[in-house]
């Protein structure tokens, strides 16, 4: 059987979280709501990342727009997503919400802007 | 001269909420001075996620965050005036400002909400030795740097302190293609959120050095190095445990500093524990009818808890504008820390304008575990809440009924204090 202690990180509060995994069972304590032992279970089994960068604006010399992935990507794919965002540049104006990148590296999840700009 | 009913220096995320808790309270005159070329304050150089869980129950990064205020200032009709910087305030609340289109201007004010933020402290705070060669940031200013103006500080760093922006700032110049090679934090703890640490160090491996610092810097033209050491229970280096780190860039992430300059012109009286000003239970300073909010009040590190204080500076500075606020010096029920507990804001409290419940919030002096958060009226317990853990690092807050209070009619001190079990 395997322990490992993880901090939640769902919110503030920071949860010293112990994750007993017994093959497929995996047991989770020091939780004070579900959403720790989600947490607990996903990050011992499949641990995924929101990824936040900045991508350069068409034409332009100066200036980047902030982007993120529209939700958490596999935390192995990290690299690769900001790397593939070097390649891109944002089309003015950008709302926030528009799509910056449909398809982050093979992940299936979009890369939205997260400011305006004009 | 201009008139507003209400003038709101810093258009951040105190500042805009500020405004909308006036405007929302029935005050149609306000006006916010920004500095900046655009409203959002730092918010906009905190491209990360983890921003709004509170307030809007999902995690927005900063930029979202601030366009979230911004459309509701903007659908409020609420005036504001960006690149213009407020020099003075004076005590019966005149505002003199300069922006490039108006020059020197001044305005009168019958409230004023003091939103200007906080900046780092530097390296001349820190007494760091060794030549002062290019290549030291602030933490803030890389984040400036990389994130709003495109600009990589350097490829290979060390960080020293460990706040949220300089553990931000190491994820951040990671994904950016930089090496960060160490964070020395100089307390046997981290300043900085618990989910920062896992996010931002421990999802890349950057060892964060406890009890470390630098104690000299490397290079003439360019920083080529720095040297760690260990520190002692005294926060003196430990000789024999120096470790010399080759980096061309140092952040420091040593610390915020309420940005207090207008207020003490104006006389405000200060609290020397949070350097900011000394409020009550409405938000208002010493001086009649100047509120003070956000980081400029004490530092935070939720900006939602921001947004909460400065909705209600803004509602409680329109109440004051429209004469429904009671001044009875006489009933001011101070508040004292004690044991453990650094500071509370706000300081104290006049009960005829207490609402009916009131948020405290107040940081611990270090780190406890498994202690007790205890509320004292002349010596009687009316409040004992369970914390399994307290640090200095994240803002615990309590909040206080205002029918417990109105039992003991003599009521002049409320003492807070940390019990162990």
């Amino acid at each position: 059987m395997e322990k490992r202690d993880l901090t939640c990180i769902i919110c503030p509060l920071g949860c010293m979280l112990e994750v007993n995994i017994d093959g497929e069972r995996i047991g989770v304590s020091g939780n004070t709501c579900p959403r720790g032992e989600n947490y607990a279970r996903k990050e011992v089994t499949e641990p995924a990342r929101m990824v936040t960068t900045t991508v350069r604006i068409k034409g332009r010399e100066k200036g980047q727009v902030p982007c993120k992935t529209a939700k958490d990507i596999p935390k192995e794919k990290i690299f690769d997503v900001v790397r593939r965002l070097k390649e891109v540049e944002a089309v003015t104006p950008v709302r926030v919400g528009d799509t910056i990148l449909p398809d982050a590296a093979g992940t299936g999840v979009a890369v939205v802007a997260t400011a305006n700009v004009d | 001269m201009k008139k507003y009913d209400i003038v709101i220096v810093g258009g951040g995320p105190a500042g805009l909420a500020a405004a909308v808790g006036a405007k929302e309270n029935g005050s149609d005159s306000i006006l916010i001075l920004e500095r900046d070329n655009q409203l959002g304050g730092i918010l906009n150089q905190c491209i990360h996620n983890g921003f709004g869980l509170h307030t809007f129950k999902e995690e927005l990064t900063g930029p979202e965050y601030a366009i979230r205020f911004i459309d509701r200032v903007n659908e409020l009709g609420i005036e504001y005036m960006l690149n213009t910087m407020v020099m003075e305030i004076s005590p019966d609340k005149k505002v003199t400002a300069m922006n490039c289109t108006l020059g020197v201007f001044e305005i009168q004010a019958k409230a004023v909400i003091l939103a200007m933020g906080c900046r780092e402290r530097p390296r001349g705070a820190l007494n760091i030795p060794g030549y002062r060669p290019a290549g030291i940031f602030s933490a803030g200013t890389a984040q400036r740097l990389v994130n709003m103006e495109g600009y990589l500080p350097g490829r290979e760093v060390v960080i020293l302190g460990s706040g949220d922006i300089g553990l931000i700032m190491a994820r951040r110049m990671t994904l950016e293609g930089a090496k960060v090679k160490a964070v020395a934090e100089l307390m046997p703890y981290s300043g900085g959120l618990k989910r920062n640490i896992v996010q931002c160090l421990e999802d890349y491996g950057i060892p964060l050095k406890l009890s470390h610092t630098v104690v000299d810097i490397d290079g003439r033209e360019r920083l080529k190095g720095v040297t760690l050491a260990q520190v002692d229970e005294r926060k003196r280096p430990i000789p024999g445990t120096e470790e010399y780190i080759p980096c061309d860039t140092l952040l420091l992430s040593v610390g915020l500093i309420p940005e207090n300059e207008l207020s003490l012109g104006m006389g405000i009286e200060m609290e020397k524990a949070t350097n900011g000003a000394r409020v009550n239970e409405s938000l208002e300073t010493s001086i009649e009818g100047v509120f003070a909010c956000g980081n400029v009040l004490h530092v935070h590190d939720l900006v939602d808890f921001v947004s909460q204080e400065a909705l209600l500076a803004g509602r409680n500075a329109a109440r004051y504008v429209e004469g429904k606020m009671e001044r009875r010096k006489e009933e001011e029920v101070r508040l004292i820390p004690e044991d453990g507990i650094r500071y509370t804001v706000p300081g104290c409290i006049r009960l005829s304008n207490m609402d009916d419940v009131l948020t405290i919030r107040f940081r611990v002096d270090r780190v406890y575990k498994n202690c007790f958060i205890c509320v004292y009226l002349s010596g009687q317990c009316i409040l004992r809440k369970k914390r399994p853990v307290a640090a200095p690092g994240e803002m615990e807050e309590i909040r206080l009924s205002k029918e417990k209070l109105l039992e003991l009619p003599t009521l002049t001190e409320i003492t807070i204090k940390i019990e162990k079990e």
